[in-house]
């Protein structure tokens, strides 16, 4: 009795659909968004920010969970894209009284949206709008994950896989941290699907262990529980951010305990190769996770990260609605 | 009426008997196997030729929503879906609303289910008053109603103490206490098997020592209450090693298990698929393994549908918002043959068919599943060998969800006989 599961971001052709996950993504598709991002950076520098790849579109950013970082970053990779932008913020549960989720996407797509992007607290939650979409023979609709619960980031996988190709450039030849709450980080979901089928050898996982998923090594990562042990020599660390709700309770007993542990300090940095650099998806918590003096040092490369972000969004959205990947 | 079922090879787990023989019933009783009883004149002849005829089937969880839920489902959908399933006997849980705490209530549901006439309704009481685990519910009064044992459903006690309590007063009149061993703090708010897949999908995860804790709580007050305690869904590789080690020490316990269980693992959530979302969690390989080693080896009693209808406003949800359950009675009896076919021996059938028909019976003290001359002729007959796919608008029950949707499976019931009446036929 076996049971098929085609991936509900890929088309019958075996082309990108939507963009829910990075797990699973060929190697190609993923080298071609980031060859793509890399046309686009240059767009930005010029007076006129603007290609009309996406003229005539209209993107709806659907977010039920809040988020003005990324939403503004997806607003402005659409407008540069010159599609039309409508942000709708929804707060409330699809649980609560009222429409459901379903049938929110359901007159939305009657308003011939083209594309949805897609923020929500529950992991899984794009897929079952994808997976709608496809049901109802609504093809012409894409669905971009712009994070979904604990689950997957995938925009940030790649913006954060493009910041290391422009440093770095070979990734089979690196050895890359994650560090801190990796229970709770969809971040570090996508960055470790990335950086393993983009062939590099050594991705390691560095935290408590009430922050460390199980079974996190079946992922393909080697965990560590004492941060320098796990910085040694590496090409990139990568600083999750530490939600203010988990800084005290039965996870952690407090802020300032976290950071004599875990905090990214100009000491724990010196672990790792001279030419390290640091990352972190924002926003960030300095004096949390990371010491001001990393985060304002010259390994950081944490706002490129923020103007990659444009690129590859915009890599993304225009590769969906021109329906090749 | 008499009935007479013909040419069927008639298996009774409860007798031992496989072999082909004639069923002969009157006044709602078995009056035969074999040789018709002198002057038998059948009102109703089924041929049963190519076919089996076994007990009715014996249930031992199957929630019918009622009262309360008449919007996921309704006593006449649900009924009729056992009668479909060939399930003639089943026990439900308390968690309606209102929970099954008062014998009003209790009357009221078994009256309504002989009124329909259907398969045979046996309640669950609450062990705790709304299931809140504080004060225990009149126990002896809810027996005289109709309850055959009580349960806290999904809700598990956090003060040990009352359950301590709760054990031994249920062990005073000798009742029965069914549990579902799940640690009231350790996996609160899980979704899925703690392990790669849900660490993978983003989901909170119940961990296996979530079960294993509270089955050594359990086994602990049974050791010093002696009361008679019924597990319910045992998940766990870990679970089944204890209840075993259990029984093998003389606990008075006895166990069943999910027929999704025995089947499907947390692979199979795939992605996100909330028809996977059920109650304990699928687990992995080796739990599902462990289960089928545990039915053979008798420390699992039975397999039960653990029916739960859940409609599509509360499955068509992201995975953790979805309702956890799936439908089952009308599945019950073909994903149990599903699993004899993996059985060896001549005797294959007949030791599955045992443990959804004699064996959830003596586990629930129920005189139901056997074809005993005099015992209530309770029936199923069904064609082994017929495919069918499992369709959701097809089934009779209102819940359409369940994470075989679109399998194809074998075993189709072609009648259903309650109390020497024909409930069903195909």
């Amino acid at each position: 009795m076996p049971k098929l599961h085609n991936h509900p971001q890929l088309n019958k052709n075996g082309e990108l659909q939507h963009l829910l996950t990075i797990e699973g993504l060929p190697k190609a598709i993923i080298h071609h968004i980031l060859d793509t991002a890399q046309s686009f950076v240059g767009i930005s520098d010029r007076e006129v920010k603007k290609v009309p790849l996406m003229r005539g579109k209209s993107v709806f950013n659907l977010f039920f969970e809040n988020s003005t970082r990324t939403r503004t970053t997806f607003e402005i990779a659409s407008k540069r894209l010159s599609a039309d932008v409508i942000n709708l913020n929804i707060q409330a549960s699809s649980t609560s009284k009222g429409e459901s989720l379903l049938d929110t996407i359901d007159n939305l797509a009657a308003m011939h949206a083209d594309m949805f992007v897609v923020r929500h607290a529950q992991s899984g939650a794009p897929y079952l709008i994808a997976q709608h979409l496809n049901r109802m023979g609504q093809n012409d609709i894409h669905v971009v994950n712009a994070g979904d619960g604990r689950h997957a980031h995938p925009t940030q996988g790649l913006l954060d896989m493009y910041t290391i190709r422009h440093y770095k450039q070979d990734f089979t030849k690196l050895r890359v941290a994650i560090v801190g709450d990796i229970l709770h980080s969809r971040v570090a979901r996508s960055d470790i699907h990335a950086l393993t089928t983009l062939g590099v050898p050594e991705v390691r996982a560095i935290g408590p262990q009430t922050l460390l998923p199980s079974g996190l090594e079946h992922m393909g990562v080697r965990v560590f529980n004492n941060i320098e042990e796990g910085l040694k020599d590496v090409d990139v660390i990568i600083t999750l951010r530490l939600q203010n709700e988990r800084m005290s309770g039965a996870l952690l007993p407090s802020a300032q305990e976290y950071f004599k542990s875990y905090g990214l300090t100009p000491e724990r940095l010196a672990l790792a190769k001279p030419d390290a650099i640091v990352m972190h998806p924002g926003p960030m918590n300095r004096g949390v996770e990371i010491d001001s003096a990393v985060a304002d040092g010259k390994q950081a490369v944490i706002l490129p990260q923020v103007t990659f972000g444009i690129a590859v969004r915009m890599a993304v959205m225009s590769i969906l609605a021109g329906g090749r990947a | 009426m008499k009935l007479h079922i013909q040419n069927g090879r008639l298996i009774d787990p409860a007798n031992g008997i496989d072999q082909l023989a004639d069923l002969f019933i009157a006044d709602g009783k078995v009056a035969a196997v074999g040789t018709a009883p002198g002057g038998f004149v059948a009102d109703t002849v089924i041929d049963a030729t190519g076919m089996v005829v076994a007990p009715g089937l014996v249930d031992l969880s199957a929630r019918l929503r009622e009262p309360g839920y008449e919007y996921k489902a309704t006593l006449e959908s649900e009924m009729q879906a056992a009668v479909q399933g060939g399930v003639t006997t089943l026990v439900c849980p308390p968690d309606t609303d209102p929970v099954l705490d008062e014998p009003g209530l209790v009357e009221m549901l078994k009256h309504r289910a002989r009124n329909l006439d259907l398969a045979n309704v046996h309640p669950l009481g609450a062990l705790t008053m709304g299931l809140k685990g504080q004060a225990l519910t009149e126990m002896a009064e809810l027996t005289e109603a109709g309850c055959i044992g009580f349960a806290q459903a999904e809700v598990p006690i956090l003060d040990t103490n009352v359950l301590l309590r709760a054990l031994q007063y249920a062990k005073t009149f000798g009742y029965t206490v069914w549990l579902r061993p799940q640690d009231a703090h350790i996996g609160r708010g899980g979704v899925a098997h703690s392990g790669p897949l849900a660490s993978r999908l983003g989901l909170s995860g119940v961990p296996v020592m979530a079960e294993t804790i509270a089955l050594h709580t359990i086994f602990e007050l049974v050791r010093s209450t002696g009361a008679r305690v019924h597990l319910c869904r045992i998940s766990s590789a870990a679970g089944i090693e204890l209840v075993r080690a259990a029984k093998a020490e003389g606990l008075p316990v006895t166990c069943d298990v999910g027929v999704h269980h025995l089947h499907m693992t947390d692979a199979d959530i795939g992605f996100f698929d909330s028809n996977a979302r059920l109650t304990p969690p699928l687990r992995t390989q080796r739990d599902r393994d462990a289960i089928r080693a545990a039915l053979v080896d008798g420390t699992v009693d039975a397999i039960c549908s653990d029916h739960t209808p859940v409609d599509d406003d509360e499955k068509l949800l992201p995975f953790a918002e979805a309702s956890p359950g799936a439908t089952g009675l009308e599945l019950l009896l073909s994903l149990t043959l599903k699993w004899a076919e993996e059985l060896h021996g001549s005797e294959a059938l007949l030791r599955a068919l045992a443990k959804i028909t004699s064996q959830p019976a003596r586990t629930a003290g129920l005189a139901a599943g056997q074809l005993s001359v005099g015992a209530a002729a309770d029936v199923v007959v069904f064609d082994p060998n017929a495919r069918w796919t499992v369709d959701g608008a097809a089934l009779a029950s209102q819940g359409k969800h369940t994470p075989f949707l679109g399998f194809e499976v074998t075993g189709q019931v072609r009648a259903t006989v309650v109390g020497g009446r024909i409930a069903y036929q195909r």
